[in-house]
């Protein structure tokens, strides 16, 4: 039998504790979706009303440099959020998002959701949080890999 | 004589007592003057050592001075130690030829002489024992270290005249020399002339006694020696808190007062040259021209070079702060953990060879004030 | 010896007289594994196999030129020992050069190897950074030749970018024999599709019980470091966590004072160090 959308987000670390109201109400806003590898999730600059929660495969964001091509800057794995510019103005995707293992995902609408978090400051209080969490854990891989840990001046 | 008598000699018998050393083999190594400086060197008589000489220590400060009276040891140590000859500054570790039949090795230091160390201070018996728990009792042992400190035959000396830098008191290590001599002399004033109250430490020591002009020792003799060593004792230059230091040093690590001494400090090293105990050294390979003889060396090193601590990308050590902190973290502390002892003592070489005078005993005296984090 | 030192020691006696001669090995094979790294297979000329344990290292010795420590990354039949270098200097230049038939010297094994004492159903973390994977390599085998003994075991290995990983065929191998082996680099190149990341990313997802989990960690410290801490993070014991310090080595053998690192000589006491003693050294800088 297949689980619930709400099933699966309450046992997720991001929505895990919500109130079952809010994870219906989230759930509401969510919907299965399955997509093939090679497919652009999303491009650069696109209207960031979405977000992902990814149950299956893997996403890379990348940059494309003229010259260098695409750069692929992080990637998303399974149990991993994809989005967060859904939260903040002007809500535009910053990279391009390719699936690169076929991802089976939970699609939110985070349009949907800005609105509900609007008229009710406590959960969007709720989910801020848990996104300033992802977006601290991802802000510190990222510095770390400025530091270039494997080796400075002598490595290749 | 057994070990644990006493008796007493005058400068003629102590002369006796290199020509009787140097007869059974032995190479002396005493006290010497030379260019301005007590120096250790080979001594064939009485006459080479420094009578009538005394010396004015202090931070960065050494100078000879002339004595009213003839006294052949009434000065403190320079910058000699006895781990010249012990674990000498440069040695051979073997050689290898290289041929169409493959690589062969020969030893090097073959033959390593056999010493006397005449006039060895308290501090500096504490030293060698010291470096005999490096060397020989940490696991490994040292070959090099093992051929010349086992025969080297010691005649210690106990201070009558500690200099400006001395806190062996402090340290527990004099002014009367501890276990481990073969003869120990204490230097007695009569008039402006020298006798030897000796004690013996070792039957070879008391064999060798038997074998010079003496007298054994009375109830005076063995108070005036006393006497003299109590006077030692008293007039130390500095002392130092040793109370709980390891964890003083360990705790402290981020203090302000390395950043501090490292202002004044050049690390040029010279503490950890003169100091009897630093052990640190480096392997060298050379080969010649043709690539057909390689020879790898052993050499001192210092702990306040710059690639002392190089790894490939980069000296974990670059600042003069961290390289000081090491040194005396090490020296006063973690030496403790690593040995079960400290690793000074209070001889005040460190002190007196500094270029600009850092005194340790004032650098832990700052440590332990209040602590301002850095 | 630090007090903290744990009993449970992999330490082999040192094989000669002279702890400062050198036994000579042929240079059996040589095989790249990433630019200007490789892999030496070394066979002594006297036939006789040095027993090292995992975590262990020798001074390997280039006639005229000198001696670079590095560690066991395997053994071979007949006695070969592997090691892998990486050119940094002098002496692993002429390491990575050396051709089929040269004629080098070993001495060791020297050190304190990766603790072995938890062949009790525990969980394995092993985390490798780098060229950190090569001190780590012998622990794996052991563990896979041992799989029984261990509850799951992750391998996390991150590496600047794919051609930096070392040892994939082998680790495909490790893969099959019920080891979860994940990978990470931090730039990716056209045809990586793997997971791009900084390795203590991998740490979050990996499958282990934190609660009855040993890790041992390898790599550049300051990645060390990281990675130790967000095991703890996870959940993982500091006492139960491993990690292979590096310091300027010159004798091997606790005489020439290069290696100290606080209270220890990593030549004697480590380069093995247990997290729970390292930790307060790992937060000095310039120590």
């Amino acid at each position: 039998m297949q689980r619930s959308i709400a099933d699966l987000l309450a046992h997720h670390d991001v929505f895990n504790g919500l109130p079952p109201d809010d994870l219906a109400l989230i759930a509401g806003c969510g919907q299965n979706t399955v997509v093939a590898a090679g497919t652009y999730l999303f491009r650069e600059g696109d209207p960031a009303d979405t977000f992902f929660v990814l149950r299956e495969g893997r996403v890379a964001m990348e940059v494309f440099v003229p010259d260098r091509g695409p750069l692929v800057v992080d990637t998303a794995e399974q149990g991993e959020i994809v989005g967060v510019s859904w939260l903040f103005p002007p809500y535009r995707w910053q990279f391009d998002g390719r699936v690169v293992e076929p991802v089976r995902a939970i699609r939110l609408d985070g349009a949907c959701l800005r609105g509900k978090c609007e008229a009710d400051p406590r959960l969007g209080f709720e989910l801020m949080k848990r996104f300033a969490a992802i977006m601290q854990r991802r802000m510190r891989s990222a510095r770390l890999r400025l530091v270039d840990l494997y080796g400075g001046a002598h490595a290749r | 004589m057994r070990p644990g008598s006493r008796g007493v000699i005058d400068p003629v018998g102590l002369d006796a007592l290199i020509a009787q050393l140097s007869g059974d083999g032995y190479r002396v190594v005493g006290p010497t003057v030379r260019d301005g400086a007590v120096v250790y060197d080979e001594v064939a008589s009485v006459a080479d050592l420094p009578a009538g000489w005394t010396d004015e220590q202090d931070g960065g400060t050494y100078r000879l001075q002339r004595r009213p009276d003839e006294a052949l040891f009434g000065y403190a140590v320079g910058p000699h130690s006895w781990k010249r000859y012990l674990f000498p500054p440069r040695t051979l570790l073997w050689r290898a030829s290289r041929s169409d039949e493959g690589i062969t090795f020969e030893p090097g230091d073959e033959a390593p002489p056999r010493y006397a160390f005449l006039g060895v201070r308290g501090c500096e018996l504490a030293a060698i024992r010291i470096q005999d728990r490096v060397f020989l009792e940490s696991g490994a042992v040292d070959p090099t270290y093992a051929a010349r400190r086992g025969p080297a035959f010691i005649v210690a000396v106990n201070c009558s005249t500690p200099a400006g830098t001395c806190f062996c008191v402090s340290m527990g290590t004099g002014p009367a020399a501890g276990p481990g001599f073969d003869l120990a002399l204490t230097e007695v004033m009569d008039g402006g002339k020298p006798h030897f109250v000796v004690e013996v430490g070792t039957d070879r020591g008391g064999e060798l006694l038997g074998r010079v002009p003496h007298r054994e020792a009375v109830v005076a003799d063995e108070a005036q020696a006393a006497s003299v060593v109590e006077g030692a004792a008293r007039r130390m230059g500095r002392t130092l808190d040793t109370e709980g230091i390891g964890g003083l040093l360990a705790s402290n690590r981020e203090h302000a007062r390395w950043r501090d001494v490292a202002e004044r400090c050049l690390s040029c090293g010279n503490c950890t040259m003169v100091c009897p105990t630093c052990f640190c050294s480096s392997v060298e390979e050379t080969s010649d021209l043709t690539g057909t003889t390689a020879e790898r060396w052993r050499r001192w090193d210092s702990c306040y070079t710059l690639d002392f601590s190089h790894l490939p990308d980069g000296s974990v050590r670059t600042s003069t702060r961290s390289r000081y902190r090491q040194w005396l973290t090490h020296k006063l502390g973690t030496w403790i953990d690593q040995f079960g002892t400290s690793g000074c003592v209070g001889c005040g070489r460190c002190i007196t060879w500094c270029p600009v005078g850092i005194d340790l005993t004032e650098e832990i005296r700052a440590l332990r004030g209040p602590t301002p984090k850095d | 010896m630090p007090a903290e030192a744990p009993a449970a020691t992999a330490r082999s006696a040192v094989v000669t007289s002279d702890p400062m001669l050198p036994r000579l090995h042929r240079v059996a094979r040589v095989r790249g594994e990433a630019k200007g790294v490789k892999t030496l297979a070394l066979q002594p000329l006297d036939g006789a196999a040095t027993a090292c344990t995992p975590g262990q290292f020798n001074m390997l010795w280039v006639f005229g030129v000198g001696e670079s420590a590095i560690s066991v990354s395997g053994e071979a039949p007949g006695g070969i020992l592997l090691h892998t270098v990486r050119d940094v200097g002098l002496v692993t230049d002429a390491l990575c050069h050396a051709r089929p038939g040269t004629v080098v010297g070993v001495r060791g094994p020297f050190g304190r190897g990766w603790g072995l004492g938890h062949a009790d159903g525990s969980d394995v973390v092993v985390v490798a950074g780098g060229l950190g994977l090569a001190p780590l390599r012998p622990l794996v085998r052991h563990l896979v030749s041992h799989r029984q003994e261990y509850g799951r075991i992750a391998l996390l290995v991150g590496a600047r970018s794919p051609d930096q990983l070392l040892f994939g065929p082998e680790s495909r191998r490790w893969a099959r024999r019920d080891l979860s082996v994940l990978a990470t680099v931090d730039h990716a190149r056209p045809g990586w599709d793997g997971p791009v990341g900084v390795v203590t990313d991998l740490i979050e997802r990996a499958p282990f019980d934190p609660s009855r989990t040993v890790a041992y960690v390898c790599g550049p410290e300051v990645m060390m470091r990281f990675t130790a801490r967000a095991l703890v993070e996870r959940g993982v014991a500091p006492e139960r966590i491993e990690v292979s310090m590096e310091r300027n080595m010159r004798c091997a053998i606790g005489f020439c004072g290069h290696c100290q690192l606080g209270p220890a000589f990593v030549c004697r006491d480590g380069p093995v160090f247990s997290y729970d003693f390292i930790r307060p050294l790992l937060r000095v800088r310039e120590l």
